[in-house]
């Protein structure tokens, strides 16, 4: 319940962060119209933009039409900012589903692995891709891959979303950091387990290795893989903008490329609401998922 | 009357000249050799840069790097789509990087500092309050609310450094204090019960003396090393959004920026995006993997929380 509470307090600062930078970044009026317009029109203007009455009014209005999903209107693209955000969420989820995908049957596997078998090749190679994971800007990957395997290569077209083929990149852009964090983690957590009372119990007893390893240890190490959803989620969001912006997927991430770009408030305001509720829903059901994995945590 | 032993717990020793050389001896020396590299050429970029990064030549365009055919020494990693020299825009762009995390983590560390000992120190709401703001800004996901602020108040903030990068170091400071604020809380937490912060106290040492001659000087390794950490990610997102439009704003030379420029070119002249790229992948290596051996060395109690 408090869990629930905290997502939406934040939820509400992330909204009146939003209206309150609005405000403060200019009257809209000198952007809709021209310099020589009387002193009249600019008034009436205001007042059919609800601009005369007082703040808290005007947050409420904007609350209630943020509810309808009315974000108003893109300044750059004169379409209804709800229509253009709901045209490109599916793209984001696919790119998203992808990457997560990747996460768990690449960066999982390798984890275990490269932990039950301390020290050999596949742990190096697990090493790296950690590291590099790690510390490589994911907008320059995302350039390299394109410029190897759709330019020089020619397997997979360089940018767009006609071919199915199109979002291998992009996932790959947007996951290795996925794979890298679950690798790392998985890693750290099955070597601790690995080396706990209840594992030597379970050789003791003559428990086959492949037993022990992925029924004993595994289970117990996806529990902080799961306490770091919620930090990997947040970059799941700056992951997407890099990704589709690179290769010009026709998602939110590029979306909210674009307004920044056109300087299109509106617009930008509708794409990081809808990051914003997303992620925290996503949050909160990890929690959940992560009180039901560790009966030792409780939300009160 | 029978003797009794007293075991006071004394405040750690720092490692003084000789423990320093002697441990330096097993530090990664190419991570350290390379940033010493970027430091040195960030301090001194406008002397010992060869061409001057703003200008460009027109009829030098996308010439390739020395070592390519039609490759001049004179712009060693070759030139870019304006013709200005792609070795000397590196060498800026480590400047501007530097400027920008070492001000970050100048501002945001010293807020987090202040405010994990008052918090670890007086406990109670103090400390329930930052908890909190610790939540709530973990919640947020950066670099929208970078996005947000670059759009709105972009233009109109003052101007440091070019632009909007006062604004992205404010923003970042605003983040990142939290990193701090936690860990120091943790630590000060530990060190108040010691017998030695006890002792202070009742020699009459007042409040703020304890915190800064007695507190401070326990959490000083734990800064060390998570600020060296610090640093990598700071790079990593600044010129993530300086590849976004939304960071250090052209015609300064900036990491993130440059690898943007050169994506349109990359069929014909592949080293303009990727020779920042390159910058920025070696020095966050070397910082991560000597910010682990500092760790290890300084802290090894930390292994646990760098993870995050």
């Amino acid at each position: 319940m408090r869990r629930l509470l905290l997502s939406f307090v934040t939820l509400l600062l992330v909204t009146v962060l939003i209206f309150f930078m609005a405000r403060i970044s200019g009257d809209p009026t000198t952007l809709l119209i021209d310099d020589y317009a009387s002193a009249q029109t600019l008034e009436d203007l205001r007042v059919s933009l609800g601009l005369d009455k007082s703040y808290p009014e005007q947050y409420w209005t904007f609350i209630k039409n943020a509810l309808r999903g009315d974000f108003g209107e893109s300044i750059v693209q004169k379409k209804a900012v709800g229509t253009l955000v709901l045209e490109r969420l599916v793209a984001t989820f696919q790119l998203g589903l992808a990457a997560f995908f990747l996460s768990l049957v690449v960066g999982v596997p390798l984890g275990v692995l490269s932990a039950v078998k301390r020290g050999s090749m596949m742990d190096q190679v697990a090493k790296i891709i950690a590291l590099i994971g790690q510390s490589a800007p994911p907008f320059w990957i995302g350039i390299m891959l394109m410029f190897f395997f759709a330019v020089k290569l020619g397997w997979v077209p360089p940018s767009g979303r006609q071919q199915a083929s199109s979002i291998i990149l992009p996932a790959v852009t947007l996951g290795w950091f996925f794979v890298a964090a679950n690798l790392r983690l998985v890693r750290s957590a099955m070597l601790d387990v690995l080396d706990s009372e209840y594992i030597k119990l379970a050789r003791a007893k003559g428990v086959s290795s492949t037993m022990v390893v992925w029924k004993h240890a595994f289970r117990n190490a996806l529990i902080p893989p799961l306490t770091f959803a919620g930090i990997t989620l947040g970059s799941l969001i700056t992951g997407s903008l890099v990704a589709e912006t690179v290769f010009a997927w026709p998602g939110l991430g590029q979306l909210a490329f674009l307004a920044v770009r056109d300087s299109d408030y509106p617009l930008l305001q509708g794409v990081v609401i809808t990051f914003a509720v997303f992620y925290l829903a996503s949050t909160f059901l990890v929690d959940i998922l992560y009180a039901y994995c560790d009966p030792r945590i409780r939300y009160t | 009357m029978s003797q009794e032993s007293i075991v006071l717990t004394l405040p750690p020793k720092n490692l003084g000249a000789k423990g320093v050389l002697r441990r330096l001896k097993r530090a990664p020396l190419l991570p350290l050799f390379l940033l010493s590299l970027v430091v040195f050429a960030g301090i001194l970029a406008p002397w010992v840069s060869p061409n001057d990064p703003r200008k460009g030549d027109l009829r030098a365009r996308m010439s390739p790097p020395a070592w390519l055919e039609g490759g001049t020494m004179q712009h060693f990693l070759g030139t870019d789509h304006l013709g200005r020299d792609v070795f000397s825009r590196v060498i800026h762009g480590a400047r501007i990087s530097l400027i920008v995390a070492a001000v970050t983590l100048g501002v945001g560390g010293t807020i987090g500092v202040v405010l994990g000992l008052l918090a670890g120190w007086y406990g109670s709401w103090v400390d329930e309050a930052l908890m909190r703001l610790v939540d709530i800004a973990l919640a947020v996901p950066l670099v929208l609310v970078a996005l947000v602020m670059v759009v709105s108040v972009g233009q109109t903030f003052p101007d440091f450094l070019g632009g909007q990068t006062g604004l992205i170091v404010v923003v970042l400071a605003s983040w990142i204090w939290v990193r701090f604020a936690r860990i120091v809380r943790g630590e000060v937490l530990q060190l108040k019960t010691k017998d030695y912060v006890a002792l202070a106290k009742v020699a009459g040492a007042s409040t703020p003396r304890i915190l800064a001659f007695h507190i401070f000087p326990g959490v000083i390794n734990t800064l060390i090393v998570v600020s060296t950490l610090q640093v990598g990610w700071v790079i990593l997102v600044e010129s993530t959004l300086s590849f976004l439009g939304a960071g250090v704003p052209p015609p300064t030379p900036a990491w993130g920026s440059m690898v943007a420029d050169g994506r349109d070119f990359l069929a014909g002249a592949w080293w303009i995006s990727t020779m920042p790229g390159v910058a920025i992948l070696l020095t966050v290596i070397s910082l991560n993997l000597f910010g682990d051996w500092l760790r290890d060395s300084l802290d090894p109690r930390l292994r646990q929380l760098a993870s995050t």
